[in-house]
């Protein structure tokens, strides 16, 4: 049995739990504890070691989904869950523009641990007060190439459209690398 | 939609930025601490600012600026306290007593200042009211933000910058294998010559800023200018290579594409 994995990221309840979960074929495994501080008590639990869901692919091939603990005093773990990534996603709560700058901070930090493709998904767009996509892109200095989509993480429809982004890109940069063999 | 925040979360460096780049046009409102300042724009430039309770009438502007003594401004409150900035204006163009270019460059004066005061501001909420723009009465200009920006952002850059070239604290430092090379002879200031102590694979960076009492920004500092130097390189704490791990089951080119190929067609049929 073969397995590959691609990592979801991003800020404290950007929704990287609720993504997992929307395409995992099992119940995502979730190490989530009460929150102890008052700053972070915007939801009632939280992720403290990583999140794990799996899409079997065939016979041969299983993809895991890991989604890594958004607070940053856990930020030991993302080394370690970036290791052997395929690829990952960064998601970016739209409603909460203090938390655009830790966003952009894990974005270069995981491409720094391992420079594999990447998109952003900005996330809760159907929420009111949600940023718009393009000031979003701005605000987060991402690079024009850099894939930013629109993404509800509860949708299925809309994960699997950010997941298939992702390994589009993925299989782009094999073709950059693999340049010129003959058809 | 929603341009709101808190500027200790998005600065207000990177709020012009962005009104720059999407050429916005409407009214920044920040409420610091102790004042709120309304910042208006229009097709992404600066077309006026106002500040807390102060007058920022062209009367009080012209005298700030010393386009007028504080006779002349204290009878020109009392004279045109009925009239707006525009009619103000004209009348002491028609009057010979200013130029247009006058007024213009005392109100170019005055708005950049009230911006430079919001710079300096690290807390406080703002939002963006779309097409609301100039108040009545008051005379626009146009001023360009990249300048302002890039003074604003310097500082900004360099801490950005530096978490870049030096993502985590949690890599240790180790020095380049360069024979002959003697460090006795490079130009190295005290806190460099601190950090380079204690170099060693075993220390992460941020053992090292502990143990030399530097903040964060100030150990990447000196990390970053001994990297530049070639003096030493970014390792995983221990010694070991940073990053060498298989993305793929498979070595094969072609295994790994169709491998990604299966992964899509799955996905597609979740």
């Amino acid at each position: 049995m073969q397995t590959v994995k691609i990592v979801v990221t991003g800020p404290f309840n950007a929704g990287k739990t609720e993504f997992i979960r929307s395409v995992s074929e099992i119940d995502v495994v979730s190490t989530e504890r009460k929150i102890s501080l008052e700053e972070e008590k915007v939801k009632e639990t939280t992720t403290v070691a990583m999140d794990f869901g799996r899409i079997t692919v065939d016979e041969d091939l299983v993809l895991y989904l890991f989604g890594t603990p958004g607070q940053k005093r856990f930020d030991f773990m993302w080394e370690i869950l970036s290791e052997g990534m395929l690829g990952f996603i960064v998601m970016v709560d739209s409603t909460r523009s203090e938390t655009f700058r830790e966003a952009r901070s894990i974005l270069e930090t995981f491409h720094a641990y391992a420079p594999t493709p990447y998109v952003v998904a900005a996330n809760k767009q159907d929420r009111e007060g949600a940023w718009d996509i393009e000031d979003m892109r701005l605000a987060l200095r991402l690079d024009p190439t850099v894939k930013f989509l629109p993404c509800v993480a509860n949708s299925k429809e809309k994960v699997k459209s950010v997941l298939l982004e992702l390994l589009y890109s993925i299989l782009a940069e094999m073709d950059k690398n693999q340049p010129g063999k003959p058809g | 939609m929603a341009l709101k925040g808190n500027l200790r979360d998005f600065s207000f460096s990177q709020l012009l930025n962005l009104i720059n780049l999407a050429a916005k046009t409407g009214t920044l409102v920040v409420e610091g601490s102790s004042d709120i300042a309304r910042v208006f724009f229009r097709d992404g430039k600066l077309s006026y600012a106002q500040i807390g309770a102060e007058d920022s009438g062209l009367a009080a502007i012209l005298q700030r600026t010393n386009r007028i003594s504080t006779s002349q401004y204290r009878i020109l409150a009392e004279r045109a306290r009925m009239m707006s900035d525009k009619e103000l204006g004209l009348l002491l163009i028609n009057a010979g007593y200013l130029t247009q270019q006058d007024i213009l460059d005392s109100l170019t004066q005055y708005i950049v200042e009230v911006v430079r005061q919001v710079f300096t501001w690290v807390e406080g909420f703002f939002h963006f009211e779309t097409d609301e723009i100039t108040p009545g009465g008051k005379i626009p200009v146009r001023i360009d933000l990249e300048n302002l920006i890039i003074e604003g952002t310097r500082q900004l850059q360099e801490w950005e910058m530096l978490q870049e070239e030096i993502p985590s604290l949690d890599m240790a430092l180790k020095f380049t294998d360069r024979p002959g090379a003697n460090i006795s002879n490079m130009n190295l200031n005290v806190e460099e010559w601190r950090v380079v102590s204690f170099v060693n694979p075993q220390n992460t960076i941020r053992q090292i800023g502990q143990a030399t009492h530097l903040s964060d920004i100030d150990i990447r500092r000196v990390v970053f200018s001994l990297l530049q130097a070639g003096l030493v390189e970014i390792i995983r704490p221990g010694g070991g290579p940073v990053i060498t791990n298989r993305m793929f089951p498979t070595e094969n080119p072609d295994d790994q594409k169709s491998l990604v190929n299966r992964l899509i067609d799955r996905i597609r049929t979740i």
